[in-house]
């Protein structure tokens, strides 16, 4: 278990190296000056150099990568170029919108997932199972943010229940969770089924059944348990994904999370602050990843024991 | 002597098979039979190729110009001269519609294909010479893999700067990883055959049994990963696009034009929805299809 774990961060390692290189070469490659776009047209060619000087811009690059690795690793990234607010600040503040708002989702597709892709498979073959799996599919296929106006449309002005922009009320909250949740729980749905059929299919659940063990019981204590491997991958796969998902949901309920700053970042150039998010999901985003698997080996001794160690 | 004795018995017995009664079947002839079983995967090829008919003969099947803009018409509610309403320009919404079918088939298609040769090539090489290529092949496509997909697609697009091109590119790099994936684990496995032995032994080059032997052999795998791709190329597209990081407007995209007309949910509730269910109905065509694909051509595949 050990072992795997240190071979695991050290994969880790080497992918944040190497996110950071790509940052740092796209980055490289971005058309216009940064340093002209942050003084607009108007500065003297003096004026550039003494910016550029400060920036650290006229190192020579490997000598900057350097640089920005160090300054990457403190979490410092700089200050935005146009709100001059130091980028991390701005991060943070973000991200604690971001994360609500996928936490909340996170909930909703694992809780009604789950639940779907259990009474799919329990009432397999029925009505019940087709009519919960073509509302998977559709979930699955629809963008979540034409789902978000979707919802906008019936529970904002239809019925009027529910705000449809905004963060300050908890109420906020519940549209853009299901709209990006949606797409998730409906694969959770999918997965959660194949895997509960598989499961009931082995021969300890028909030993169980012999014994006379209750049908709720079989299901909840030995199918599920066991059928929970190939969801809790996918559930960890997704957890990354809404982080970044989210900011389509963000910007159709205007909530000024992570994603928002993104897209802000990205048509204004701020270079910092792009350079301070993409560097942060990607790092949440393989964090993730990583929790995700060391949990998955211990859900499963057979990955630490057989895959884990033969390669 | 011997191995010519055994080609010309080969050669006999290909020649009793075919003139015999005995129906020859091919791999692909039994995969379409097979296929041709599922009919809700049919279904979705015939919707499928309806939509390719739909982009192709976009501008004879349109009733107006999707560009042109009628300002004795802004935001028209649905009526017998403009089927779904006009947009906040006066452009007819079905027509934008019919348009963004061409703009959406052909992203995911040519994403798709600029995805497969990347992930093919980099995927065999990465399978078949193994050791510190496989390796420093691995640790990229991990790398590649780690980036959120739509935080890179929208940094590429923003360095690249916008436009269809760019999108081909942006969506291509970011959808390789998969492909390049299970191509390598599938040439991993046919590396050890017999026949790529047999034909190391008689001195074939690497590229010949990669292209002879190697490459037909993962075709199907290739094939079932374009069908299932296309779709999710088309998601991204409409999503880069809402963001207003995609195709630009006035060119008529899917995903720009629930963007465009979010600010009037309130009273042109269908110009909001009836791009989306565009999508849908393409997206959930293509996944089918594919499913169904992967079934016929490979059961094995069958998650």
């Amino acid at each position: 278990m050990f072992s795997y774990i240190l071979k695991r961060l050290g994969q880790t390692i080497l992918v944040l190296i190497g996110i950071s290189l790509v940052t740092f070469i796209l980055l490289q490659v971005v058309p216009g000056d940064p340093v002209q776009l942050m003084l607009e047209k108007r500065a003297d060619p003096q004026t550039i150099a003494a910016v550029r000087h400060e920036l650290g811009l006229d190192l020579p690059l490997t000598t900057q990568y350097f640089n920005f690795l160090k300054n990457a690793l403190h979490f410092d990234f700089g200050v935005s170029y146009f709100s001059k607010e130091p980028v991390t600040a701005v991060l943070l503040r973000c991200f604690k919108v971001t994360l609500k708002l996928t936490c909340l989702s996170f909930i909703f597709a694992v809780v009604v997932g789950i639940t779907c892709g259990i009474i799919a498979a329990i009432k397999r073959g029925t009505a019940i199972d087709s009519a919960l799996m073509t509302l998977a599919m559709f979930g699955v296929s629809a963008p979540s943010f034409w789902i978000a106006i979707i919802l906008q449309i019936i529970f904002g002005i239809k019925l009027n229940i529910l705000p449809i922009s905004g963060f300050d009320t908890p109420v906020a909250f519940i549209l853009p969770s299901i709209a990006l949740g949606a797409r998730y729980a409906g694969d959770i749905a999918r997965i959660t089924r194949t895997s509960m059929l598989d499961v009931v299919k082995q021969d300890y659940i028909r030993t169980a059944r012999a014994k006379g063990v209750k049908e709720n019981l079989i299901i909840m204590k030995h199918a599920l348990k066991n059928a929970m491997i190939p969801i809790i991958t996918l559930v960890g796969t997704e957890l990354g994904c809404m982080l970044t998902g989210s900011m389509l949901i963000e910007r159709v309920f205007s909530v000024p999370g992570i994603g928002k700053l993104a897209v802000d970042a990205m048509t204004s150039r701020d270079l910092p602050l792009l350079e301070g998010t993409v560097v942060y999901i990607a790092f949440v985003f393989v964090m993730v990843n990583l929790i995700v698997d060391i949990s998955y080996a211990l859900f499963d001794p057979r990955i630490r024991y057989g895959k884990g160690n033969s390669k | 002597m011997k191995i010519f004795r055994f080609f010309t018995k080969q050669k006999e017995f290909e020649q009793e098979v075919l003139s015999s009664d005995i129906e020859y079947s091919s791999y692909y002839k039994d995969s379409f039979k097979r296929l041709k079983k599922n009919k809700v995967a049919m279904f979705c090829a015939v919707v499928i190729v309806l939509l390719i008919l739909i982009a192709i003969f976009a501008p004879l099947i349109c009733p107006y110009d999707p560009t042109h803009q009628d300002y004795a018409a802004i935001l028209s509610p649905p009526s017998a001269k403009h089927l779904l309403g006009t947009d906040e320009y006066g452009r007819d919404i079905l027509s934008r519609i019919i348009y963004g079918t061409r703009i959406s088939l052909s992203i995911g298609v040519v994403a798709q294909i600029l995805a497969s040769i990347i992930g093919v090539a980099l995927g065999a090489i990465a399978g078949y010479f193994g050791g510190i290529v496989d390796t420093i092949i691995s640790r990229i496509m991990e790398v590649f893999a780690a980036f959120p997909d739509l935080i890179f697609a929208m940094a590429i697009m923003t360095f690249m700067g916008k436009g269809v091109l760019n999108l081909f590119v942006a969506l291509g790099l970011l959808t390789w990883v998969r492909t390049a994936r299970l191509i390598r684990g599938s040439v991993m496995q046919l590396k050890e055959k017999e026949y790529v032995e047999a034909s190391k032994a008689s001195g074939a080059t690497s590229f010949r049994i990669i292209m002879k032997h190697l490459f037909p052999n993962s075709l199907s795998t290739i094939i079932v990963l374009v069908t299932l791709g296309i779709p999710n190329a088309i998601m991204y597209e409409a999503s880069l696009s809402f963001l207003g990081l995609g195709v630009q407007p006035p060119a008529p995209s899917w995903g720009n034009m629930i963007s465009a007309a979010q600010p009037y949910i309130s009273y042109r509730s269908l110009y909001s929805v009836m791009p989306g269910v565009a999508i849908m109905i393409t997206v959930i065509a293509f996944n089918i299809f594919g499913d169904g694909l992967r079934d016929a051509l490979d059961p094995k595949l069958r998650t």
